[in-house]
């Protein structure tokens, strides 16, 4: 006789993924860098922003950046030019990064380079601000900007993106004289679904806001090595920072 | 779609649960899932995209289903349970304050397998 039987597994439907997100980060650890998450919508300005944030930080810190593109290697030929590492990933149809497409990033970037030797991991993801909210890729950090073209009504129709960023950019700033928006309300709306995120207003192309933005950078690799010098990762991942605003 | 992904994640669990089982066959009926309402998970999609998925492979004819959790939020000021609303900014109504603390709707889970043994090996008899 056939008994029906119930297993109880009570297991994330993406475990799968996660189990090579944390693979991924326990190779981070080991090789004492931090790994930032950069998503957006499309067009929001990530590469630009990355263009002035790693020239701004050549100086001090050793990078490298894992490019996600859908189809052109575009992207990544403009940060080449601004004289960093970087492998692109084109995902074909995916509208987002998962950690194997990490994973099989960083096994490229391997043969360039010993990764112990950078300070700073970039993962620029896809343009969308959908999916890759619900895909880890082994990050320390997710960062999602909005810029301010886009409309501030942008993190309530997409609040599970930014409820799960740990910083946000509100970006174009420099527009803001052409726009009938309000930057306060962008903040507002942001603090409204995630009041532990912290938050920069920057422009990427007239340069205002990026000092504290970089400053910021800054303090999270040193607080990275000092945790990865710690030993094991610990448990908890909220953030010791109050929800400030910065610009 | 990102479904489809979250699809393929799906069957790589099942498949090694069905590994635990060897050398049993399992033959599942129904998977359950719980899917919070603040994820970007759209059941239907999801749906979809399994039933197409396990055609002609060992969960063909299986079912997904899917129990949605709704969102639910602390207020961190008087510590009662709402239900934020988009409309609302997903601010408490008791107190207007931000969204600090989800209760539930971020789930996105595997709750269970309904299955019987379709090659139900014989218990081994000890000598």
């Amino acid at each position: 006789m056939h008994r029906p039987l119930e297993d109880t597994l009570g297991i994330n439907l993406l475990a799968a993924n996660q189990h090579r997100a944390e693979h991924n980060r326990e190779h981070f650890d080991a090789w004492r860098l931090l790994c930032i998450n950069v998503m957006s919508s499309p067009g929001a300005g990530k590469t630009s922003l990355l263009e002035r944030t790693i020239t701004a930080l050549a100086p001090r810190l050793e990078m490298a950046v894992l490019e996600g593109d859908m189809t052109t290697q575009l992207d990544a030929q403009r940060l080449e030019a601004v004289g960093v590492p970087v492998v692109p990933i084109t995902t074909g149809r995916a509208c987002h990064l998962d950690a194997s497409m990490v994973s099989g990033g960083l096994k490229l970037l391997q043969q360039r380079l010993d990764p112990a030797a950078l300070d700073l991991l970039w993962v620029e993801n896809v343009g969308n601000l959908v999916c890759p909210a619900e895909f880890e890729v082994g990050e320390h950090l997710k960062v999602a900007l909005l810029s301010v073209t886009e409309g501030d009504d942008k993190p309530l129709k997409y609040p599970v993106m930014f409820r799960e960023a740990d910083c946000v950019l509100i970006t174009k700033i420099d527009l803001l004289p052409y726009l009938p928006v309000q930057v306060e309300r962008f903040v507002e709306h942001v603090q409204q679904v995630n009041p532990r995120a912290r938050v920069f207003l920057l422009s990427a192309s007239s340069g205002e806001g990026l000092g504290a933005w970089h400053q910021w950078l800054l303090e999270q690799v040193a607080e990275r090595q000092l945790a990865s010098d710690s030993g094991p990762e610990p448990t908890t991942n909220v953030q010791p920072f109050p929800a400030l605003v910065s610009r | 779609m990102h479904e489809v992904d979250m699809t393929k994640c799906l069957l790589l669990s099942l498949n090694e649960w069905k590994a635990q089982h060897q050398p049993n066959e399992p033959e599942v009926s129904v998977v359950h899932l719980e899917v919070g309402t603040f994820t970007c998970v759209e059941p239907d999609a999801l749906v979809f995209t399994f039933g197409a998925a396990v055609q002609g492979s060992w969960l063909a004819g299986s079912e997904l289903r899917i129990e949605t959790v709704p969102l639910r939020a602390r207020c961190v000021r008087c510590e009662s349970i709402y239900i934020p609303e988009q409309e609302n900014a997903y601010r408490s109504p008791c107190c207007d304050h931000p969204m600090e603390e989800i209760v539930s709707g971020r789930e996105l889970r595997i709750r269970s397998i309904d299955y019987v043994f379709s090659n139900q090996a014989l218990p081994v008899l000890s000598p």
